[in-house]
Formats: C-alpha cells, sequence, structure tokens
C-alpha cells in the first residue's frame, strides 16, 4: 500500500517534472514578453507542486512551506512587482531580433537537457535517494536554459525571467535533494527572489526611460576598441 | 561579543538613519561617523581573532575567526575612506540623490560585512547576493547610458552566478547530512568532509567556484567588472575593486579546506588553473586599455587570479602569502580608485589618450594615481611587491617552475602595462592649460586617510597584523 502510494507520487512528479522543462523550453522560445511572464508563473505553479508532492510522500512539512512560499512570491508577489516597475509599454513589446532565431534556439536547448541529465547521473548514481533521480536532472536543465534564455534573449524583461528560471530550476532541484533544508534559509531566499524582481524591475524602468528602449542585448558601448 | 554584532548592526542603524526623516539632512556625516565605528568595532574584533580565538554573537548566528576577521577589518577601513571621499564627491548633487546614495551605501557596507560573520552558510549565501542587489543603483548611479549598461551587465550576470552558487551549497548541505545531523556552518563542514562522497563534492565545489567566481571576476567570466567597475563613481569603485571581489573571494577561499579533505579530490589544479588565465588574459588586456578606470578594473582580476593561485599552491607559506596579498591589494587599490576619482574631478575624462601632464596641471591628481599606480602594479618595497615576492617563492620552493615562470612574466608584463600609461598621463606638456577643476578639500582627506595604511604595511607590518594574517591562512588549512 505505501509502495503503491509512493508510485504514484512518483509518477505525479515525473509528469510535473515534464511539464517544467516544457515552461522552461517556452521562456527560451517565446517571442512575445507577456507571454515569457506567464510561463514563468505556469512554472512556479508546477515547482509548488513539486513540493506539495513531495512533502506528501516524505512527510516534511518543510516542503509544504516551500509550497507555500512559492505561491506567495513567484506568482502574485513578482508579477506584481513588475507590473508596477515596468511599463505596459514594455510588456506588448515583440522581440526584432534575437541573437540566434527559435528552431536553433531550441535545437542548442535540447543539447542543454542532454548535458543536464550527464551532470546529473553521476550524483544521483551517488546517493540514490528519492525522487532525485526526477528533480535533479531536470532542476539542472532549468538551469541551464535559464541561463541559455539570458545569453540569447535581449528585452530586459525576457532576460530577467530567465534568471528566475534558473532560481526556480535550483529550487526543484534542492526540494529533493535537501528537503530538510532549515526554514530560516527557505524564507531568506523567499525574500530575496522578489527583491532580485524589484531591483531589475526598476533598473529596467530607469533604462527604459532614460534610453527609450529596454533592449539590453543592443546596448554595448563599453568594450575595449 | 559585543563588538562582532555591533559591526553589522551600525550600518544598518546608520542607513535606516539616512532614510529617517531626522537624519537624511545629516546622510553624509552620519556615513563617515558609522564607518569610523564599524572600524573600531572591527580592529577589536580582528585583535581578538589574531589571538587564535574564534567570537560568537548573538546565539550563535554570527562566528567569526582569523579570515572572517581579516576581510572584516578590510572592508571597515576601505569604507571610512570611501565614506568620507563621497561626502567630498556628492556635495553639488541634490539632497534626494544624496539621500539614495547613502541609505545604498550604508546597507552595502553591512551585506560586505555580513558575509564573513554569518555562522549559517545559507544565509552567508543571501548576505552575497544582497551586495549585488544594493549595489545594482549605486553603481548606475551616474545614470548615464554607460552607467546604466553596466548596472545592468553587473545585476544579471553576476545573480546568474549567485544562483549557480547556490545550487553547489544545497549540495553541499546534501553531503554534510549524509554525515549525519551537521548544522550548515563552514566549520562543521570541513569536520565532515571526509565523510561527504566525493561524487558530490566535486560538482558542489564548481558550482560554487564558477558562480562567484563570475562575482569574483575570474577569467572567462570577468566581462562584466571593468564596465561596472569603471562606471560607478569613484567611491564605489574602491568598494567594489578594494573588498566587494575579496570578500566573494573569501568563500570560495574557504572551500579549499573543505574539498582538501575529500579522498581523491584536489581543489588545487583549479584554483591554480582559473588563477593562473585570469592573471594572463587579465596582464594581456591591460596593455590596450584606454580608459584608466577600467586599467585599475583588469587590474583587480589580475590580482584576484593572482589570490586565487596563491591559495591554490597549498601549504602554510603560500596561504600566508596568499593572505598578505589579499590585504594588500585591498588597500592599494581603494587608493586607486580614490586617486582615479580625484583625477576625475580634475581633468573631467577617464580617457588616457586626452591627458597629458597631468603632473603640472593638478600635481595632487597626477602624484595620488601615478603613487597608487606604483604600489598596486607591485613595485618595490611597497606590500603587493613583497607579497608577490612571497608567492614566488613558496611556489619555487615547490618546485612548481613553469606556473610560477609564467606567473611572474605575466606580473612584469601588468607592471610595464600599467607604469607605460600611467608616466604617459603624468608627464609631457598639458594640452590644455585654461581648464583647472579644484579638487574638494574632503577627498583629499580621504586619500590621505587612504593613504595611511598603504604607507604602513608597505613599510612594515605591524606584529598583530603579522598574527592576524597567520591565523587567516591557517583557515585555509
Amino acid at each position: 500500500m505505501q509502495s503503491t502510494g509512493l508510485t504514484i507520487i512518483s509518477a505525479l512528479d515525473a509528469l510535473t517534472g515534464a511539464l517544467f522543462l516544457l515552461t522552461a523550453l517556452g521562456v527560451v522560445g517565446t517571442r512575445q514578453v507577456l507571454a515569457s511572464l506567464q510561463l514563468f508563473i505556469v512554472q512556479s505553479v508546477l515547482l509548488a507542486a513539486s513540493a506539495l508532492l513531495l512533502g506528501i510522500a516524505l512527510g516534511s512539512p518543510h516542503l509544504l512551506a516551500v509550497a507555500a512560499i512559492t505561491i506567495a512570491t513567484k506568482t502574485f508577489l513578482i508579477p506584481w512587482v513588475l507590473r508596477h516597475t515596468v511599463s505596459a509599454e514594455v510588456y506588448r513589446t515583440r522581440e526584432i531580433g534575437r541573437v540566434l532565431n527559435v528552431p536553433a534556439s531550441l535545437l542548442v536547448a535540447a543539447l542543454l537537457v542532454v548535458l543536464a541529465y550527464a551532470v546529473a547521473y553521476p550524483l544521483v548514481e551517488a546517493v540514490p535517494r528519492p525522487f532525485t533521480n526526477i528533480n535533479l536532472p531536470l532542476g539542472i536543465a532549468a538551469i541551464f536554459l535559464g541561463a541559455f534564455t539570458i545569453v540569447v534573449r535581449r528585452e530586459a524583461v525576457p532576460q530577467l525571467l530567465g534568471l528566475l528560471a534558473v532560481e526556480n530550476g535550483v529550487f526543484f532541484a534542492g526540494i529533493a535533494i535537501v528537503p530538510n533544508l532549515p526554514v530560516i534559509a527557505e524564507l531568506a531566499a523567499a525574500v530575496d527572489v522578489p527583491v532580485i524582481a524589484l531591483v531589475v524591475g526598476l533598473l529596467t524602468r530607469r533604462i527604459y526611460t532614460r534610453l527609450g528602449t529596454t533592449s539590453v542585448g543592443r546596448l554595448a558601448t563599453l568594450r575595449e576598441h | 561579543m559585543y563588538d562582532l554584532a555591533a559591526v553589522v548592526l551600525v550600518p544598518l542603524f546608520a542607513g535606516t538613519l539616512c532614510w529617517s526623516p531626522i537624519g537624511r539632512r545629516y546622510a553624509a556625516p552620519v556615513t563617515v561617523l558609522a564607518a569610523a565605528f564599524i572600524l573600531i568595532f572591527a580592529v577589536r574584533v580582528a585583535s581578538a581573532s589574531a589571538l587564535g580565538e574564534r567570537i560568537d554573537a548573538m546565539d550563535g548566528w554570527l562566528t567569526c575567526d582569523g579570515l572572517g576577521a581579516l576581510i572584516l577589518v578590510l572592508v571597515a577601513l576601505v569604507g571610512f575612506s570611501a565614506a568620507i571621499f563621497s561626502w567630498g564627491y556628492l556635495g553639488h548633487h541634490s539632497a534626494r540623490r544624496q539621500r539614495v546614495y547613502y541609505v545604498l551605501f550604508n546597507l552595502f557596507m553591512m551585506s560586505m560585512l555580513t558575509v564573513p560573520v554569518m555562522a549559517n552558510v545559507a544565509l552567508m549565501w543571501i548576505a552575497v547576493e544582497l551586495t549585488t542587489l544594493l549595489s545594482a543603483f549605486l553603481v548606475g548611479y551616474e545614470d548615464t547610458p554607460e552607467a546604466l549598461e553596466a548596472a545592468w551587465k553587473y545585476v544579471i550576470l553576476t545573480t546568474l552566478g549567485a544562483v549557480l552558487a547556490l545550487l553547489g551549497f544545497l549540495i553541499l548541505y546534501w553531503g554534510s547530512q549524509l554525515a549525519g545531523y551537521v548544522p550548515f556552518t563552514w566549520m562543521s563542514l570541513v569536520q565532515v568532509a571526509p565523510q561527504m562522497p566525493p561524487a558530490l563534492l566535486l560538482p558542489a565545489f564548481l558550482f560554487v567556484l564558477v558562480g562567484f567566481g563570475t562575482k569574483v571576476g575570474l577569467v572567462p567570466l570577468h566581462t562584466w567588472l571593468p564596465d561596472a567597475h569603471s562606471q560607478a563613481p569613484a567611491p564605489i569603485c574602491a568598494l567594489l575593486s578594494g573588498v566587494e571581489t575579496t570578500t566573494v573571494l573569501y568563500v570560495i577561499l574557504r572551500l579549499f579546506p573543505i574539498v582538501g579533505q575529500a579522498p581523491g579530490l584536489d581543489a588545487r589544479p583549479w584554483f591554480v588553473g582559473f588563477g593562473l588565465l585570469s592573471v594572463a588574459i587579465a596582464s594581456l588586456l591591460l596593455i590596450t586599455v584606454r580608459d584608466f578606470k577600467r586599467l585599475f578594473a583588469y587590474s583587480t582580476v589580475e590580482h584576484m587570479g593572482i589570490i586565487l593561485l596563491a591559495a591554490g599552491l597549498g601549504g602554510a607559506e603560500a596561504h600566508l602569502a596568499a593572505t598578505y596579498q589579499l590585504t594588500a591589494h585591498a588597500i592599494a587599490k581603494s587608493f586607486c580608485f580614490l586617486a582615479a576619482g580625484v583625477v576625475v574631478m580634475a581633468t573631467r575624462t577617464q580617457d588616457m589618450n586626452s591627458i597629458r601632464g597631468l603632473s603640472r596641471s593638478s600635481p595632487l591628481a597626477a602624484l595620488a594615481i601615478v603613487g597608487g599606480a606604483f604600489v598596486i602594479a607591485g613595485a618595490p618595497p611597497f606590500a603587493v611587491f613583497v607579497a608577490e615576492f612571497g608567492i614566488l617563492k613558496a611556489g619555487l620552493t615547490q618546485g612548481q617552475y613553469l606556473v610560477m615562470g609564467l606567473l611572474a612574466l605575466f606580473i612584469v608584463i601588468a607592471f610595464c602595462a600599467i607604469m607605460f600609461h600611467m608616466t604617459r598621463m603624468a608627464f609631457g606638456a598639458p594640452e590644455q592649460t585654461e581648464r583647472r577643476h579644484r579638487i574638494p578639500r574632503l577627498c583629499r582627506v580621504a586619500l590621505a586617510v587612504a593613504a595611511i595604511p598603504l604607507v604602513v604595511i608597505g613599510l612594515y607590518v605591524p606584529s598583530r597584523l603579522h598574527d592576524l594574517l597567520i591565523i587567516a591562512a591557517s583557515a585555509m588549512g
């Protein structure tokens, strides 16, 4: 009975993980600024869902707290902060040029997912633990994809969302490998993420009012001649 | 112990005061006063640590050993001269802008002072993260397109690095928990390191090295550094280049004894490799720069590489040289950036090609920047030279002839590049004589204050400081 319950939860977690990876790929691929924000919110809900599933399976109240904190900060607070700092103009933007076109980006993204499995595999193998085999590689994949998003996107808000996707990836892996992280650390991290959004949001507004663009990828006056 | 708690609480209190309606009119003197108190408390903590004690405060939330105390003193020392300099530098700015500046200045100080004393490693990570977030608007303070571009790169890249490092720390915690429940502190991590599976420890180490290496400015993760360190106001540059990089490098150095204890793992090749690469690329880029603040920024990349390399050599002698170099760099580089600020005030440009004959048009500025450059480039008999000599000597005793030969070569290239640019700026006929700008008196005072430790540790190392350096070096295992 116990083991069937665990199998079902494992299957559900794997499903959540698959959807989590899809949202990370989506942030790499979308051209609309607003769509990447919506994808980020969906991704955060999936992170919370995974924390909830693991919390039930491992009987860890910490993870239930993580789920609650994630929902509160990432699906409510961050979109609220961004709406109040970044102007509506920015959300209506479509990216005109990217560093790499969409098909090529997705191809690189696929390779990054394979690489994530290669990185995570020795760790999963060294210390067998429930859910690590699902959450660790997918978390690392989201980290790589988020970092890749920052590299290929030129708009300010998608770059920020890439950064937040990396952060989501770290937590997606973290809930499986350290389900007993002290709550104080989780609380601090929960405060940290909206502050990142606030600082970067305010900076985006400053850049928009001062330079009339949020295409930060095109800013390149500072370099060696 | 109250001194340790005071070091963290004074800047927090000062920041709040600068923000409050009562204190905002006196934001500059409040900040200078706070910096003076921080320095007194930090020196008290350090002189207790120099005896080999570990100091705890706030029910064990804060803890400090020799290496932590060394970082505290350096941050406090640079913070004090930067606070005085800010007072003179921002004199003509509007009250509102000054208030924002001083609130962030104090909070930025607090975040840097928290890193070496936070007992819990996860909370220490938050403190590192805060150093970026609190200084972002200080980097972009000038509000020019260039400053905003620099601030953007700074925030995005260093935060990305910090988040990568967070995964490293989570894996580290995972490994430590396999050895039974232990608190997540540096001390217990060193204790349980031999029981941690190397398959976890190695990726954890690499995530932190790459993640925080971005914030330290290790090549090839350094691209944002010359931008941020050249666009920020001079006193902020002194903090960023002098101590913020050092504070984060301190975290990387903490990993050295942890990784060193695991069977079959060795941190040394990574430290030496990353260090040498940074020294090499930075010394070559030093030849091509045109902007003298970027020159000092690349010199920071070079010095971070030297310190990392020295730590990676291993052994008490090399580690002592590494802590000495860390101290010498923080003091000399912050002085260089304050001097650069004075030159910018005198000439209104950062372009080295358009400055000639500075020694005639503005003798004080010329003396400061050439003197600072002389020290930072590693001219004898000053501290940077003594430390670099110590590193080379330690390396040669270990038989690392190739690495030491390359290190010496790149140090010489960097020395020649810096001195070439500086002499061109300082001597020759001034191009225009009509434009002479006055340097505020407080900026001159700040330069004099920053010059005191520069000259003192250049000529002799006080015995208490020597004890502290030895204790600090022993923390690297």
